[in-house]
């Protein structure tokens, strides 16, 4: 399941695509909207995206993890639009047969779809706003 | 040739697509020179350049009817 979505994230949906019987470990990222960002109060967030590109590099890293780091099931959402403080912006779901690689993958993929993927985010504070830098 | 738009670049342009006046075949690099000219908020952005939902590389050739679009570093996640 690779998915952008511009309504709420349903964790339990995002679950249910990686359960299989074969599958021992599962592994769930979910990155939130914090409170804080460099010292200051952050208020909410705006995602932008490439729609279709985003898509594209979302679906390259999973067939990346399935080939190269032994992830079986896939489950890789992001939203976008307007979030408020504590909304789920990103969820990733990783099955494998053992914990290892499920853990692997799954860090691998939140990593990658960070410097890669064609998604942007603004932090709003009380006093203004600013397109976000990336971060190492 | 179509140029689109996101996140800052975007906000700078204050457009989410832009017109470039420039000969076809092109090479990316070419494409940053004609942007450079023809755009001047866009100095001192730092951008790569995508081709068909690809990213290029500077030497790639850009040709009619590809869809293309300037990338400012992305902070998903």
């Amino acid at each position: 399941m690779i998915a952008l979505v511009d309504t709420p994230i349903d964790v339990a949906a995002v679950l249910a695509e990686v359960e299989g019987e074969q599958q021992g470990g599962v592994v769930l990222f979910l990155g939130r909207v914090r409170d804080h960002s460099q010292g200051k109060r952050v208020t909410h967030l705006d995602y932008d995206a490439y729609l279709p590109m985003a898509l594209s590099e979302m679906q390259a890293l999973e067939v990346e993890a399935r080939e190269r780091l032994g992830a079986e099931r896939v489950a890789l959402v992001h939203r976008t639009g307007r979030l408020e403080l504590g909304a789920i912006a990103v969820a990733v779901a990783v099955a494998a047969a053992h914990r290892p690689a499920a853990f692997e993958a799954c860090r691998w993929l939140i990593d990658t779809l960070k410097q890669r993927v064609p998604i942007w985010k603004k932090e709003w504070f009380d006093d203004g706003a600013h397109w976000v830098s990336p971060t190492p | 040739m179509h140029v689109l738009l996101f996140a800052g670049l975007a906000e700078r342009l204050g457009a989410r697509e832009l017109e470039l006046r420039a000969p076809l075949p092109a090479r990316v690099s070419e494409l940053r020179e004609h942007l450079a000219e023809q755009q001047p908020e866009l100095a001192g952005a730092v951008y790569r350049v995508s081709v068909n939902h690809a990213y290029a590389q500077e030497d790639d050739a850009l040709t009619e009817g590809d869809e293309i679009a300037l990338i400012p570093p992305v902070s998903g996640g």
